[in-house]
Order: structure tokens, then sequence, then C-alpha cells
């Protein structure tokens, strides 16, 4: 885990009252811990994007294309055109301040660049400068600056410190929607090549080998058979686990996490479980062996770059349907953006379970069902035979991760299952679930170690309703379906509400599932000893 | 500073429209000319932005989802925060224009360092006061409408007397009048009192609050406390649309004021963020159904890209597939 010297007491040591003055002065300061390295030349190079370099942001020379200036201006100019919301965004704000506090990291840092109103007058002072009159006109008075080196630099420092966690959006009057600035920005910022390598890393290898960690096919398969020994051992049953198996019935498509870290590996026990359970014909895919997509924290083209996997491996393996496993920014993808980008997925079929017949008609044209869809569906026809006692060491919360909540609206399939496989569920307070949901503070590949004070600000939020819950009801867990959540909210919780894990969902279904021919469990999947819990809630 | 250019630039504005409004040569300028040229401005640049919105692409489909999707039959979705049909849409948006929904939800967030904790309250001011203050102006601005038609149409008598209910005064109150003041002292002060608020201002945001303060208070002196010749005033407004202006010379200084800040109003708003007017019903992550999953959405100015396709990877990993002893496309010969 990452270090930080800081104790939280001295970290909320803020104030949200603004400094004075005015926001357009100062450069900005590259704090350490506080951004994300920049990309190695080589994952650039792979990816064949512009101007691959080695550079750091503490550097005074960046390095930057010598038109630069013009690079930049002219890709604004050509996003005008191509986003209505772009140029919408850029035109109403009436910086009511209704967005300033409701954004997670200027909770927990009182940047007030950190407002996202002030974020996006970054760039939104820039456009009036250069994009319309009155800013061409009366310049300062009108709320216009020139661009400068300075004034990218301030960008690549804000715009990695936005998670496009899209909280901002529910609150505003217009709906205006800082991810999209964000992800504008960070397109404009790729033009000139000023990304970061917790982006543009695990997106090389993504479009190499197929997932982010750039694990082999070999090297999948291993893992995925480790875990089927792994299961066997924990249940007694022996599970399959097909890989590239073409015929099969569904493809199914998880966060590569899941098959490389904990807690998320947990969860694919869970899913391994299930379908052996169920009898589902199903494959994995090492080709497609990540559901995640770091395009969509660095461009759109990227993002179909990296998204074309999928539908491609469909086809190839001729599957009928696609199932997507438990992961946040994944799920923005699949549902908001696939279909556009890779579709139309004709060659499938409109997806229907196998088991209960139920058709997913909300997934006709995309034809990729959420597991928790799946799921909750199953449950609900009472295909599944579940003692919900076994996870009864665990006091549990559902975290709402961002894009399943703000950019689908998967709120209730995944409180269904849990309240099914879990006797002690407890929400946190109201706005800080469902599409009020904060954001672990790590999400959009700002979750690397260097960045640990900024990814601790940011997830204060998130944490301290945590925190609430676990001193009011002994909360003790964590579940979320978010593989970013997974991998970063274990830092958050240790720092700002120790004694809370972090779990899946699909990891309490695999603890509650009762399989044929399983042996009595003592422990639960994460091998800890089943027990006093249910002694408790039947005393 | 940011508030007082713009301060300035307002009471600069009423001085030279008072004292034009004396002077016979300007009362044609001010009186004609100025409105003409700011509806003039106001239709073309309105027009052309809201054109300009409409011309940039609708690339993917991404509204903000605020409630249950529809998905499993069993399970009740928000067809109005999370709507999947035209209907949903046009509710939620109806909300939005209508009741100001999102703003709605504004909280208030607040840090105490024992703990730490985090807590929130309710705030509803703002969107009380922006409630306030718009539907005044509509009220407000329909009110107007007596001015500009002739006959005056038999709903105007009967709006004047809802919004003159009070029943105090004479001429008698419109509860409008005071409410539109109200609201844009509230909005007003908000931005100086709020430090965050007063950070993130603009003097356009100062600006557009002056101009519209000094229409309001204009008008309200015009009506309670002035005499001002109303028919004069209806003359030149009736001139003006039916394009047969006059100014009639009863019509004092003041209403040039009045009507001078209208001009202005008309010929900043397109320039301005008061374009919000127009754009609210554009906004992408509002105006759109979440039913990207069950209707394709396509992009118009979609082009291919490169990818890595399986082929090639079969390729690359070839010896490592087949050491797996994963499924092969291409068995390759040993050499
Ligand atoms: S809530 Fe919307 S309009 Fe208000 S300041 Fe934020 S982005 Fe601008
Ligand atoms: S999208 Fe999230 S992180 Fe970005 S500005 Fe809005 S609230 Fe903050």
């Amino acid at each position: 885990m990452p270090e930080t010297a800081t104790r939280p007491e001295e970290l909320v040591r803020i104030s949200y009252d603004p400094p004075p003055g005015d926001w357009r002065g100062s450069p900005v300061e590259f704090r350490k811990g506080t951004f994300c390295h920049a990309a190695g030349a080589k994952s650039v190079r792979y990816l064949e994007l512009p101007n691959p370099r080695d550079w750091q942001p503490t550097d005074q020379d960046w390095k930057l294309p010598p038109n630069w200036k013009e690079i930049i201006l002219a890709g604004m100019k050509e996003r005008l055109e191509r986003f209505r919301s772009f140029r919408l965004f850029m035109d109403i704000c009436v910086r009511c301040g209704a967005c300033a506090d409701k954004c997670h990291f200027y909770l927990g840092s009182a940047d007030p660049k950190n407002m996202p109103v002030l974020r996006a007058e970054l760039i939104r002072s820039v456009y009036r400068r250069y994009f319309t009159t009155a800013g061409k006109v009366f310049r300062s008075l009108a709320g216009a600056r020139d661009l400068t080196e300075d004034v990218l630099k301030e960008w690549f420092y804000y715009f990695y410190q936005c998670t496009e966690c899209r909280r901002c959006s529910v609150f505003c009057p217009f709906g205006i929607d800082t991810a999209e600035i964000t992800m504008m920005v960070r397109e404009l910022l790729n033009l000139v090549g000023v990304n970061t390598n917790w982006v543009l890393e695990p997106a090389a290898n993504c479009y190499r080998t197929g997932n982010h960690l750039g694990i082999q096919p070999h090297g999948f398969k291993d893992s995925i058979d480790f875990a089927v020994d792994d299961l066997e051992d924990l249940t007694g049953v022996r599970v399959e686990a097909p890989i590239n198996r073409k015929g099969a019935e569904i493809l199914f498509v998880v966060p590569s996490a899941d098959y490389f870290a904990t807690p998320h590996y947990y969860t694919l026990l869970g899913y391994l479980a299930l379908f052996h359970e169920i009898g589902l014909d199903y494959t994995f895919s090492a080709y497609a062996s990540e559901g995640g997509n770091f395009g969509l924290f660095s461009s759109h083209e990227m993002m179909k770059r990296l998204n074309a996997k999928i539908y491609a491996e469909a086809k190839r393996l001729g599957v009928k349907w696609v199932l997507g496993g438990e992961c946040g920014h994944m799920w923005r993808v699949i549902h908001q953006y696939m279909d556009t980008l890779n579709g139309p997925a004709d060659f499938l079929e409109e997806p229907v379970s196998p088991v209960t017949g139920t058709r997913f008609e909300n997934a006709r044209s995309t034809k990729m069902v959420h597991i928790c869809e799946f799921t909750a569906d199953l449950i609900h026809a009472h295909k599944l035979k579940l003692d919900s006692r076994r996870n009864d060491h665990w006091t549990v919360t559902y975290h709402d991760s961002c894009n399943p909540a703000r950019a689908m609206g998967l709120l209730e399939e995944p409180r269904y299952i849990l309240r099914r496989v879990a006797n002690r569920f407890h929400e946190m307070p109201e706005n800080t679930i469902r599409e009020q949901t904060f954001c672990c503070g790590s999400g959009a590949g700002l979750g690397s170690d260097e960045n640990i004070e900024m990814r601790l600000r940011g997830g204060l939020p998130r944490a301290n309703a945590v925190k609430y819950v676990r001193d009011k009801y002994g909360v003790n867990l964590l579940t979320c379906i978010c593989a970013i959540d997974k991998a970063t909210l274990p830092t958050a919780l240790a720092y700002w509400a120790p004694g809370v894990e972090v779990g899946g969902v699909h990891e309490l279904v695999g603890n509650a599932l009762v399989m044929k021919g399983e042996k009595e469990r003592t422990t639960d999947l994460r091998g800890q000893p089943l027990g006093q819990g249910a002694e408790a809630i039947h005393a | 500073m940011k508030a007082l250019v713009p301060l300035a630039a307002i009471l600069g504005v009423a001085g030279l429209a008072y004292a034009g409004g004396l002077l016979p040569g300007t009362r044609a300028l001010l009186g004609v000319v100025l409105p003409y040229a700011a509806m003039g401005i106001f239709l073309i640049g309105f027009s052309f932005r809201v054109v300009r919105w409409a011309w940039s692409a609708l690339p993917f489909h991404i509204p903000t989802t605020c409630g249950q999707q529809k998905s499993l039959g069993w399970i009740r979705s928000n067809p109005i925060e999370n709507p999947n049909h035209k209907a949903g849409v046009a509710a939620r948006m109806a909300l939005e224009i209508l009741l100001f929904r999102s703003l709605f939800r504004n909280s208030q967030a607040r840090l105490e360092e024992e703990g730490p904790r985090l807590l929130y309250a309710e705030n509803k001011w703002l969107w009380l006061g922006a409630l306030a203050f718009h539907w005044s102006l509509l009220v407000v601005l329909v009110r107007h409408l007596r001015y500009f038609l002739s006959p005056v149409p038999a709903f105007l008598p009967a709006l004047d007397a809802v919004d003159g209910f009070l029943q105090i005064g004479a001429p008698q109150l419109f509860v409008t009048d005071a409410v539109i003041v109200a609201a844009l002292l509230y909005l007003l002060a908000r931005r100086f009192a709020n430090g965050r608020v007063r950070y993130l201002s603009l003097p356009g945001d100062f600006f557009a609050l002056f101009l519209l303060l000094g229409i309001a208070i204009t008008g309200i002196l015009m009506r309670y406390f002035t005499k001002v010749d109303l028919e004069g005033i209806k003359q030149l407004a009736l001139g003006l649309v039916t394009f047969s202006p006059l100014v009639p010379a009863s019509v004092g200084p003041l209403f040039f004021v009045h009507l001078t800040f209208a001009s202005l109003l008309l010929a900043y708003f397109p320039f301005s963020k008061l374009m919000h007017m127009g754009g609210i019903f554009l906004s992408p992550t509002r105006n759109l159904a979440n039913d990207s999953r069950a209707r394709r959405h396509v992009n118009p100015w979609d082009y291919p890209v490169k990818v890595h396709t399986y082929q090639e990877w079969e390729e690359e990993f070839h010896d490592k597939i087949a050491s797996a002893g994963l499924p092969l496309e291409k068995e390759r010969t040993r050499a």
C-alpha cells in the first residue's frame, strides 16, 4: 500500500474559503503526491500517438511540439464542431456555483480549481479568447485569457484531478457534465503528447495483449486455472472455465483485475461458482480479456480502438451474446458508447437468459448484459439456492460506482442481489449513494501510487460516509461493482475508515451459493472462517 | 473590481440614456433606432448560436441518469429521472425548465475537522431565488404585452388581477415586481457574500444582474413613484411593433433609461451566458433517453480506426497460445 506521511487530521486542515485574489494568477505547482507521472515514450510510440518522449510534469521544459498552440486550437475547433456537448457546455454555464461543493476533489482538497465550474473555466476562458466575439473583443473583462504553456500545465494538473465521475452534472441546472469537458481536454493534451503513464501504459498493454496488465494468453489461462483450483479447494466442486471456445452461447468479459488482483479475485471465484451451478454455456476470451477501457480516459478514438475487440471476438467465436462482469467505467463504455463505436452487432442475438428465458430487452441492440442484471433475474426466478447466513460475518454496505449509477442507472439490481445473499445490509446516507454517489477518488486513470495524496483527498467524501455506517451499524464490508473501486478503495478506507474491507457483489453471491455436491463450507471465498456472525444473528 | 466595472458601465448607460431622453436630437435614436437594432442583434445572434449548437454533432448518447434504469420488468424504473422513452424525456425536460429540478437537489457541504466529518445540509435558497426570478420575469414580460397589443387581449387584465392580488397601494402592487427585485438582490448578494461564488464570478455575471436590476428598478419607479405618460409609452411601443415608429413628446427621460437598459439586455444576450435560455433545451445529458443499449445511436462523423486484430494477436502470441493448449485459428507448421 502506498505510504503517506500525513495523518488524516492534518490532511483535513483545509478551508473552503477561497484564497484572496483572482484565480487566473499564479502558475500551478506540481506538488509531490498530487499528480501522475507522464507517459513513457514506449507506450506513446506503441499506440502511435503524437510526440513520444521522456518527460515529467515537474520538468521546466515539457518538450512540446513547436506549434503546440496551433495544434490545440485546431483540436478545439474540431471538437467544438464534433461534440455538441462541448460547445454547449462552453457556452451556457451561469456560474451559479451549484456544482462547486459536489466534487469529491474539492471537498477533500478545498482547492477552488477543483470546483467543477472552475475546472471547466480553465478551458472555457481559452474558448472565449479564441472562439467567441465577446472574448476576442473584451478579453479578460469577458473572462477570456490567452493560451500559454502555464495554462496548458494547469490543464494537465486539474483535468487529471477529475475522475470523470459526473456527480457535478447531476446538480447542474443545465446538466453541464464536467466529465465531458475533462474528456475533451485530455484529448487535446494527447494531441501534443501530454499524457500520463497510468492511463497510457494500460492502454498500450490492452491494445497489444488484450488486457491492461499485459498478461499474455498463457498467463491468462494460468490465472483462470488457478482460480478453478482455488474454488475446488474452497467448495469441493470442480468447475470448468473455458477460454476462446468457439460455439459457446455467451462470451463473458471481465475487467482484468478480476483475475489478477485482490479483492477482485474473490468476485471472479463467485462468477465461476455461479456459472457452474447454472450450467452456463460460456467462454472467456484471452484476446478480449479486458472489459475496462482506458480509452475513456484518453480519447474517443482510443476508446474505439480498444473496445473493438469485444465485438470482433464475439463474432469470431460465434457466440449469441455477451455478458459483462463487475466494472464501472467499462460499463459506461459498453452502455453509452460501444454500439455507436463498433456496432451494429447484428451478428449477435437479442440476449435471453438460458436459465430463466428472460429477454434482456434493454440490451437488445448492444447485446451485452450486466452480470448484476443477469444474476438478479436468476434470483428473482428462484433459480439459485442461497444460504445468506454464510455472509453473516459481514455487515455490508453498497457503494454505487459512478458510471453504473450516473451513466446507466443500475441501482436496484445489485441491491436486490445483496439483500438476498447477505443478512446485514445498511445503506450509507442518502446524498452519498445512488445518483449522488461519491467517487472512490481514483477513477479515470488517477489511481497511481504517486498520486496518493490527491487520491486520499478525493476519497474522503466516500470514505467518510463509510465511516458513518461503520460506526453506526458496524459495517465491515463495502461492496461495489467496479474494478477501480476494488483496487483503490481499500487504500482510502484504511486511511479514513479503518476496519472496513472491500468486496464485490458476486463475491457474496459465491459465498451464499449452495452448489450441488459441495463440501461443507467452513470458509468464505477469501478462506476466512465462517462463524461467529451466524450465531449473532440467530441469538 | 469584478463588480465595479460592470456597475460603472450600467450607471454610465443610465446617465447617458437619461440625458439622451431629455435632448430632442437623441430621443429618436434611443426610442427607435436602438430598440430596432437591439432586437435585430438579439434575433440574429440568438438564432445563430442555437443553430450553431444544433450543427454541432451529437456523436454519443450521454444522458446523466438520476434514477433506476429500465431493465428487468419487475424492477421499478424511474421514467422521469432516467427516462427510456421520449415521453419521459419530455417530462424530465419540463421539470428542468419549469421547476429547475436539478437545482432543487442542491445541498451544502461542511467539513468538521473533528472526526473528520463531512456534513451535508439542505440548501434550497439558490433554487428558490432562481425560480422566483425566472418566473417573475416571465410574468412581467407577459404583462408588458399590453403595451404592444391593441386591443389588449382579455387574459392580460386577468393576469394583472392575479398578480395584484395583495391589493395594496395605488397603483396596485404587482407581486412579481416585488419578487423579481428581491430575487435579483438575493442572487447579487449571494455573489458577493458567498466567498466561493465571488471567487468564481466573472464581470459578466455582475453585469447581467446589474442590468436586470436596472430594468426592474426603472420600471418600478415609473409605475409606482413617478408620473409617466402611459398612453405615450404605449404609442411608442405600438409604433415599434407596427413598424410606424414615433416618439411622443410626453414620454419622459426615465422611460428612456428603462428602454435603453432593455435594449442593452437584448443586444447583450446572444454574446453572454444568458444563452442558457436556449441551451437548456439542447443539453445532451438531459434531453436523451437512456436507451443506448436498446437502440443504436449513430455517430455522424465516425471514422475507421486502427485496431489490433485477432489475427495479429494470434500471430504475435502463437506459441504461447499453443503451449497453453488454447485453440488456434491457424496452426503454424513448425519449421
Ligand atoms: S452548476 Fe452548472 S451552471 Fe452552475 S456553475 Fe456549475 S456548471 Fe455552471
Ligand atoms: S466529473 Fe466528478 S471529479 Fe470531475 S469535476 Fe465533476 S464531480 Fe469533480
